[in-house]
């Protein structure tokens, strides 16, 4: 099983006086919290929904703190779930009710910006924003951007493999790591990538980025920071029709335009972004796609002209284009509040993020409205559309147990729909807990134990987050989820499209 | 399945029950490359075409036998490319054994490498099952990437059966410079110009010319010509000399394949970009901006090693006759543990490409 069982309490009392012995002989006393009063800010992640007390959470301040506290923990086969800003959507850092939390908060220090190589070398505690602020005085930035940079940590993009609006050009977390530099599960130092450009052997980055903290615990990250294009302006185009805004999206990479953004919204998403930042958003549009370019002045004013020509040539009702900054940002605050927005217009929402073929975004979104009347619920849409990256926000009331569970089958079912459609359960949040069950539903049982056999190959105890991610043969088989071999198998809500 | 992948199949269920070697070859083109080959020959290129392409998706899905050429030609029809430039040092190589081998072109250190464009694959492992990992998205991190994993696996890992590949619209505009410098000048300068939002796509320095290519948005290139200023070189003979550093046809290639039957060895280093030129006896060329530096040369294995891993590289021993120094630097304590157990956890007998990548595994 994937769910540890609910823990007796005398022997999770007894486990917690053992972990907090052992950690106390190699911690100061000052970072290790057992208390249930200062444990609860760390019950969950940005997924609320669920929640867990961990035995400890663990804040070491150096780099041989850590590394003794995992070999405490490892001698006690104590599970270790890392965490950065607990800003993850998936719940990948909920804690473990019998382990240790190891919170790497303290590790906030850029170590160094390298102009002449273009690189900055952080501590996985740093904030995505703060490094490209380190980096503004040369010119030059870090591209990966998460609607949660401001608060969000390297070392949790890392896990992830974050994404963000500007990925289709500027690619994802893994493509702008060089290095990440860390600690086994037993806690030796170990470093995967390299400032040079190959490895010699496997290329074991790509596997750690996107780990969700499974396979190694980080400490520090060497990343690209790349020179910032000297201009960027942004196209605001409304559509009355969802189909017709979807084949704009290929239409502008068909034109073999890749832009440096490419976001869309529906109406009703629109509705309540505007109401929160009165973006000037066009309230009539069915949809709204922002397309961004950015570059040298010239090569802006020649993309954004070709680009007009794509949208209205694919019908779009209204083209805006940002004339300064100011109004640039200000067209994109709506897309980056798209989350706090839908906060104000329901007590809950769940949000979404499978991703499908450009070319289907019209069919999921049609699928999407049936949804809403099967569970009663509404949904509003922001999707990286340029990536097919979809983020449906599924509005509900927590405090009404059958609301949630209506919630859950609501999401479910867009997963399913979208590993149907060609496409996967989790673009750039991660599976955490959240998307165990349709796992079940993407890989096939070999696949599933290949990717156990992975995580052994690092951590063989399976002490590193242990639960996540991959669900157990049993988990599948006690949810009923079937595998879909990506759009091969007749789906039968796929005939309503 | 179809009769090819059946075939293929049957071939390593058999040699996992007769606990024999298999040498998964496609085109056979890079057998130079790596550990020597060895086992019983594993025929991938029946495996071949194009499962699915779709230029608006910006993807596209082809089997493991097939010609990287075929790829090439398709995606010229509507205009895209593989920005990375694999290199075909003969006519044969193919797809599956461009993933395994995870080498570059000229463009790498502008659009990244193979790596950076594998988004799926289909991988028959040593139990002999057929796994899809990741997909034909952009974005997807539902479970480990283990297709990305694949680049540069020389085969170790199990079979590239399908492999779907994300692929870039053919730039507008492209543009070579030629600029008289020693090396030491270049090094400096690539890595400042690589500050700048310029459009750099490739160089290459040897004998104390640096050659640059631009490329992108036209206004954007003529800018940058502008800026850095040089030699405009004709654009058939820049096309050319850059397809001869691709594929290594070009003279320094040439010299070097000569120098490697007299005995000498031409290694590959990779550096980080600003490494200062390295002091090593033998012709260099310097590509990537800095970060890849071809060294052709008689000096020991361990001169060449010991260099490359003080700059915070590796070194490549890309070819020579005499491999005994191993191809490639072998993994240190922890990775090699980890090494072994991937190994395992993928190929649990021990049957494809023994030796191709790490000694032992």
């Amino acid at each position: 099983m994937n769910a540890p069982l609910p823990p007796d309490a005398a022997s999770r009392a007894e486990r917690q006086r053992e972990a907090v012995a052992a950690l106390s002989a190699v911690l100061p006393a000052h970072a290790l919290l057992w208390q249930s009063e200062d444990t609860i800010p760390y019950e969950c992640d940005g997924l609320t929904a669920y929640r867990e007390r961990p035995l400890v959470v663990a804040l070491p301040e150096t780099e041989a703190q850590v590394a003794e506290a995992l070999k405490a923990c490892h001698a006690l086969k104590l599970p270790v779930v890392a965490r950065g800003a607990g800003t993850g959507l998936s719940g990948g850092a909920l804690p473990n009710p019998m382990g240790v939390t190891l919170s790497l908060a303290k590790f906030n220090k850029i170590l160094n910006v390298d102009r002449a190589a273009r690189t900055a070398t952080v501590q996985a505690g740093v904030r995505n924003l703060a490094i490209s602020e380190a980096a503004a005085p040369y010119g030059l930035y870090y591209a990966p951007d998460p609607s949660s940079q401001i608060a969000c940590t390297i070392g949790g993009n890392v896990a992830e493999n974050a994404g963000g609006v500007h990925c289709l050009k500027y690619g994802l977390t893994l493509h702008n790591v060089l290095r990440v530099r860390g600690l086994t599960v037993q806690g030796e130092p170990v470093s995967f990538g390299s400032e040079a450009l190959d490895v010699p052997g496997l290329d074991l980055l790509p596997l750690v980025v996107g780990s969700e903290g499974m396979l190694a615990v980080t400490l520090e990250v060497t990343v690209k920071v790349v020179p910032k294009p000297l201009l960027a302006r942004c196209i605001m185009a409304s559509f009355d029709d969802i189909r017709r805004a979807g084949d704009a999206v290929a239409a502008i990479i068909a034109a073999g335009i890749i832009p440096a953004g490419l976001e869309m919204m529906d109406k009703p998403m629109a509705a309540a972004v505007e109401d929160y930042v009165h973006a000037g958003y066009d309230l009539n549009a069915v949809a709204i796609l922002l397309c961004e370019s950015d570059g040298t002045p010239e090569e802006v004013a020649e993309e954004i002209d070709r680009m007009l020509d794509v949208l209205s040539g694919a019908g779009a009702t209204r083209l805006e284009v940002s004339k300064d900054e100011a109004q640039r940002l200000k067209f994109w605050s709506g897309r980056k509040n798209a989350f706090p927005a839908s906060g104000r217009i329901s007590p809950d929402y769940m949000c979404m993020d499978s991703t499908i073929p450009r070319k289907r975004l019209a069919d999921i979104l049609q699928a999407i409205a049936g949804m809403e009347q099967k569970y009663g619920l509404r949904c509003v849409n922001v999707f990286h559309a340029g990536d097919g990256n979809l983020h449906p926000l599924i509005l509900f009331d927590g405090n009404d147990p059958d609301q949630l569970h209506r919630c859950e089958l609501f999401g479910a079912d867009i997963l399913e729909t979208s590993v149907a459609l060609g496409g996967t359960v989790t673009g750039e949040h991660g599976v955490g807990v959240e998307k165990l069950g349709s796992m079940c539903v993407q890989f096939s049982p070999e696949e599933r134990e290949q990717f156990f056999a992975v995580k052994r190959a690092f951590d063989p105890g399976e002490g590193l987050n242990p639960g996540k991610v991959i669900p157990t043969l049993h988990r599948c088989a006690e949810s009923g989820k079937m595998h879909v071999k990506g759009g091969l198998l007749p789906f039968p809500e796929l005939e309503r499209f | 399945m179809d009769a090819a992948l059946d075939r293929i199949v049957e071939q390593v269920q058999a040699a996992r029950v007769a606990q024999t070697r298999l040498d998964i070859r496609g085109g056979g083109t890079k057998a130079f490359y790596g550990g020597p080959p060895s086992g019983e020959p594993l025929e991938v290129a029946p495996l071949a075409g194009i499962s699915s392409y779709e230029p608006s998706e910006l993807v596209v899905t082809v089997r493991g036998g097939t010609l990287l050429a075929d790829l090439e030609a398709a995606l010229a029809e509507k205009g895209q490319c593989l920005p990375f430039e694999p290199p075909r040092f003969a006519q044969g190589g193919t797809v599956g054994g461009m993933v395994s081998a995870g080498l570059a072109g000229p463009a790498r250190a502008a659009v990244g490498g193979v790596r950076d464009y594998v988004l799926g694959a289909k991988l028959l492992n040593g139990r002999a099952e057929l796994l899809g990992f990741g997909g034909t998205v952009m974005k997807n991190v539902a479970g480990y990437d283990v297709s990305r994993l694949l680049a540069g696996s020389m085969g170790i890992l199990g079979v590239i059966c399908e492999v779907s590949l994300k692929v870039l619209p053919v730039t507008p505009a492209t543009l070579t410079l030629r600029l008289e410098m020693n090396v030491a000048t270049a090094i400096q300068r690539l890595n400042e110009w690589g500050g700048q939002p310029l459009p750099l796509n490739a160089s290459a320095w040897w004998e104390g010319m640096l050659v640059l290519r631009l490329s992108g948005a036209g206004a954007a290139v003529r800018a940058a010509q502008a800026k850095i200023g040089g030699e405009v070189v004709d654009p058939v003979l820049a096309a050319a000399f850059w397809q001869g550093l691709r594929d290594h046809h070009d003279e320094f290639f040439v010299g070097a394949l000569r120098a490697v039957a007299g005995g000498a060895s031409l290694w590959r280093l990779s550096v980080p970009a600003t490494t200062p030129p390295l002091a090593l006896s033998g012709e260099q060329l310097v590509e990537w901006g800095g970060a890849q530096r071809w060294i052709c040369t008689t000096a020991p294995a361990a001169t060449l090693r010991q260099a490359a891993a003080a700059a915070g590289g590796h070194a490549v021993l890309f070819r020579a006759t005499d491999k005994s120094a191993g191809a490639f630097a072998p993994p240190a304590p922890p990775l090699d543990r980890i090494h072994r157990e991937l190994k395992r956890a993928f190929d649990p007998d021990g049957i494809f490409n023994p030796g191709r990548l790490v000694p032992g595994l």
